[in-house]
């Protein structure tokens, strides 16, 4: 499985993400430019944390008009793995490949720290590698965080467990339904605010990252629902 | 409006307003041009004349540090120093202040501080890897200190954050005298590989100098000058002189300089940070440094704002611009390369063999001076100085004594007091982990990153305490040190060399020089017996209010080499059952200046023991042995509060508690003898700990399974559950930050 790495101008976490599957992994990745118009030789793409764009205007509004947008487009259309944590997530929502949007933390600050979160959809070729109702320890690293959907959506999402990460003992940013990362419907494409790419090594203090990287690796010989 | 002639300068005299004395005015006309200077060279001198970029009050001091051994590759005097750390491998790293735009605009004062102290690393070639600070502050319970400390935290993470540099260590205290003056230090570290180190020289005639980055607009004219003269409430016209930062600006700057010089060295003659004083301060210092001229086309910089004078486009502070002097022939290669990163870079001049500085606007020559006068002509005045008067007082005063009635009392009230207490509200405002290189983080007694594809970790750490300083210069410098090192030791690394910011009040009051000067002697004194040069810093002074000096507080910023990931060391104990030592010198009553003088007395006074600085260095590198042969759990250095809230600290976050009998009375737990650490080992290695630390080694007690801190003392025994004051020490600050009054 090749793996591409999108740098977008202002994106800072390409490098954890380039790493926790290079070196930890041991994985085929590139770091692909935010003008790249061609990704048929990928067969997944990482959007990484960050600020893109200096997260001028709204996070990720700009990034979505990037030149390489539309091939990621196709990889979810296609049903191939489509990942975002952090910047990447709300890249995703911008793109409108995620429903919902990420709106400024109810604290307005920052935040830094790492936070327990339940595991609540282990059939995506992210979290398979998890157990059903799991609870994990990751970083979370922003100021814009707050998952926010209408009524329909988040019943929707909650129907057919498009809530992959739920914030399992505090809501550190005010996001609806404790909601830290979901997936689309047919579950390639998966948004996440925290960042499982810094958990994974023992040197740094955590490894319940690891798994998500591993089933992506994992996920061309395991079967993972889909319509 | 138009310029003033130099004849009107001369009658006029606004370069009093810029900061030049009438002497130096004097000695420029009659002794360096023999005419009269015209507005924009005026300008120039005010600006490179200014202790800011001269050092011109403290370079007789600064003379005094060590700057060199075996592992320094650069010392002071170019962007940053930078260290061999083996594997061909080097670290660089310097600390800068931004005190003055941050009392004035709390957060770009503190942002474009960040800024500006990494665009220092980045000039010389490193990826900067980590960021810490050292804040200093009014008192909590002042509501515009509450102001700008939320102001000046926003800043730091605010820039740090988006240029994705984890802040990852620093500290945070609080006094009254810095209310009017808050001191806001910024340091940067950085990693290169040696044979990309760059120098900011301008070199070989026809080479190009080429600016890079933000366009310049009128933005912080005169900052270096502002930073150079003290606060008053009269002076309402400051705030032009703050800049204004823009992080992802910097972010795409940062990575089209390392791209240029990882990957094209060859195109690159030298590379300058833009900082105080601008274009002027880089490009006169890369010709100075080279014994080049320049020529600069003016019109040529790219400018945001209508109808700049050459006055203000030299001097203006815009933030994110660099200076290059690239190979004739290679300009297009290098303009190509920064508008892959959507960035403008012109070339506005050239390399000349003539040794002068000519800048022209529109065809018009506006100065033609020779390089040297701004840069080494400066004025070097000797500065009278004075035992300051409570110096004298103290060492006659007897010894105060504090009254401790119940110690753990005592111990949860100091737990409270904001120096002490928890910062997490603060720094988990950072990002401390991107780039996830980070082993050790805010909170720790240094920040801890490992350094990729080897088995090496760097620690760092910022330590500056005003109070010592303020009771005795000298000992007061030496503590600053030893403080450095302790931490840095403390996470099991080497220090290696340090950095500092010299922050005083203004050097023309001949106390304050004796301040500076003494405490300088002090750290450099320090510096020797731990061998660990000064291979950079900054010097601030003029840090004060209304007549009120600061007191003088040099930071130290220390970087330590650790050579093997695993015997990194943190502060929290591991395992119930674990021995707790208490290594260092004997437990004195030092009182004086402590945490624990000012919660019960509201002041500092008194005089300071000595510090035993050679038998400290002696067992502090035997306990970095004991730690690099994996002998020691867990290792936390007493500070403020001493030994007291040390164990306590050494608890939180363990889910343990500890068993200590102590020899001392209850007063004592919180005497801050300097240099004393409180280590953990497993029952298993006792001997060979013991053996290898002898007489500087007391065992005082064990790690416990229940989660108390029960102390057992010569005239007092009592227990706290660790819960109970781990809880007041995290929310002490929340619950001061919240309140009104």
């Amino acid at each position: 499985m090749k793996i591409a790495v999108v740098v977008f101008p202002g994106s800072n976490c390409d490098i954890d993400l380039y790493e926790a599957l290079h070196t930890v992994l041991g994985a085929d990745v590139e770091y692909v430019s935010h003008k790249c118009e061609d990704l048929s030789e990928f067969d997944a793409v990482m959007l990484p944390g960050g600020f893109s764009y200096g997260d001028y205007l709204r996070c990720g509004a700009i990034a979505r008009f990037s030149k390489v947008m539309p091939e990621i487009v196709r990889m979810a259309n296609e049903g191939k793995p489509v990942f975002g944590t952090c910047n990447g997530f709300q890249i995703l929502t911008e793109a409108g490949l995620l429903p919902g949007a990420l709106k400024q933390n109810n604290s307005l600050k920052f935040v830094c720290k790492t936070v327990p979160l339940v595991v609540e959809n282990v059939q995506t070729p992210f979290t398979h590698e998890y157990t059903n109702g799991e609870v994990i320890n990751l970083p979370i690293a922003h100021a814009d965080g707050s998952y926010y959907a209408d009524e329909e959506t988040l019943a929707q999402l909650e129907e057919n467990g498009q809530v992959v990460f739920r914030y399992a003992k505090e809501n550190p940013n005010g996001s609806l339904h404790d909601i830290a990362g979901i997936c689309n419907e047919r579950g390639n494409v998966l948004g996440m605010m925290p960042h499982p790419e810094r958990a994974v090594e023992a040197l740094l203090g955590n490894e319940d990252g690891l798994r998500v990287f591993k089933s992506l690796l994992t996920s061309g010989t395991v079967k993972t629902e889909g319509k | 409006m138009a310029e003033l002639t130099p004849k009107e300068i001369q009658t006029l005299k606004p370069y009093l307003e810029w900061g030049l004395t009438q002497k130096e005015y004097d000695y420029i006309c009659d002794k360096l041009l023999h005419r009269l200077p015209n507005y924009t060279e005026t300008g120039l001198f005010a600006v490179m004349w200014s202790e800011h970029c001269s050092y011109k009050k403290s370079k007789p001091v600064l003379r005094l540090f060590p700057n060199k051994n075996e592992r320094v590759l650069q010392g002071p005097g170019e962007g940053a120093g930078i260290v061999d750390i083996g594997d061909d491998l080097a670290v660089v790293f310097k600390a800068e202040s931004h005190n003055h735009p941050s009392a004035v605009e709390p957060y770009e004062g503190a942002a474009t501080g960040v800024g500006g102290i990494l665009r220092d690393i980045f000039s010389m070639g490193a990826r900067p890897i980590a960021s810490l600070d050292s804040l200093h502050f009014g008192e909590l319970t002042d509501e515009r200190t509450k102001y700008l400390v939320n102001g000046v935290v926003a800043g730091i993470g605010g820039y740090g954050n988006c240029m994705g540099i984890p802040t990852v260590g620093g500290e945070m205290t609080f006094d009254d005298c810095y209310r009017g003056n808050c001191l806001v230090n910024a340091m940067s570290v950085g990693l290169m590989e040696q044979k990309d180190m760059q120098k900011g020289r301008a070199a070989g005639v026809g080479n190009a100098v080429i600016y890079v980055g933000a366009k310049t607009g009128r933005d912080g004219i005169h900052g270096a000058t502002f930073a150079s003269s003290d606060f008053s409430d009269e002076k309402e016209t400051q705030r032009s002189a703050v800049q204004v930062g823009n992080p992802f600006m910097e972010k795409l700057l940062m990575e089209a300089c390392l791209k240029l010089t990882h990957e094209h060295a060859d195109w690159l003659v030298g590379i300058q940070d833009m900082g105080a004083a601008g274009i002027a301060s880089s490009s006169c210092e890369m010709a100075s440094k080279a014994g080049s001229g320049l020529v600069l086309e003016l019109e040529k910089v790219p400018q945001r704002e209508t109808e700049m004078t050459p006055y203000e486009i030299m001097l203006s502070e815009s933030q994110e611009r660099m200076l290059l002097c690239v190979r004739k022939g290679y300009e297009e290669n290098v303009i190509k390369l920064f508008k892959e990163f959507d960035l403008e870079a012109v070339v506005i001049g050239r390399v000349t063999d003539d040794g002068q500085y000519v800048l022209k606007h529109h065809g018009e020559v506006v100065t033609d001076i020779p390089v040297t006068t701004l840069t080494d002509d400066v004025l070097e005045e000797p500065s009278a100085e004075q035992m300051p008067k409570r110096l004298k007082e103290a060492k006659e005063m007897a010894p105060w004594t504090p009254d401790v009635t119940d110690a753990k009392q005592t111990l949860l009230a100091l737990l409270q007091q904001p120096t002490i207490a928890s910062k997490e509200m603060f720094t988990q405002t950072y990002d401390s982990q991107v780039r996830t290189s980070t082993v050790l983080g805010p909170g720790s007694d240094a920040g801890v990153m490992r350094i990729r594809k080897t088995n090496k970790a760097l620690a760092m750490t910022t330590d500056g305490n005003g109070r010592f300083v303020y009771l005795d210069p000298e000992i007061g410098g030496q503590m600053a040190v030893v403080e450095a090192c302790a931490n840095v030791i403390s996470s099991g690394a080497l220090p290696l060399a340090m950095t500092d910011c010299l922050n005083y009040g203004d050097p023309n009051d001949p106390e304050i020089y004796y301040e500076l000067h003494h405490s300088v002697a002090g750290m450099a004194k320090a510096c020797e017996v731990f061998d660990t040069p000064v291979i950079s810093g900054n010097v601030s002074l003029y840090n004060e209010n209304n007549g009120e000096a600061i007191y003088g507080t040099p930071m130290v910023g220390m970087v330590g080499l650790i050579e093997n990931v695993k015997h990194i060391i943190s502060s929290t104990v591991k395992q119930a059952g674990d021995l707790l030592y208490l290594v260092g010198v004997k437990t004195k009553a030092d009182f004086a200046g402590s945490e624990l003088q000012k919660m019960q007395t509201k002041k500092i006074f008194g005089a300071l023991n000595p510090v035993e600085l050679t038998t400290i260095n002696d067992y502090m590198k035997k306990l970095l042995t004991t730690m690099q042969t994996g002998l020691v759990q867990s290792s936390h250095d007493a500070s403020e509060g001493g030994l007291g809230v040390c164990l306590a600290e050494t608890l939180f976050g363990s889910g343990l508690g500890a068993s200590v009998e102590l020899d001392l009375t209850k007063e004592l737990l919180f005497s801050e003898t300097a240099g004393r650490f409180v280590v953990s080992v497993s029952p298993k290695d006792q001997v060979a700990f013991e053996t290898a630390l002898g007489e500087f080694a007391t065992k005082i007690g064990e790690v416990t399974a229940t989660e108390n801190l029960a102390v057992t003392l010569t005239d007092e025994n009592f227990s706290v559950p660790v819960a109970t004051a781990q809880k007041l020490w995290e929310e002490a600050i929340p619950c001061l930050m919240k309140s009104k009054d």
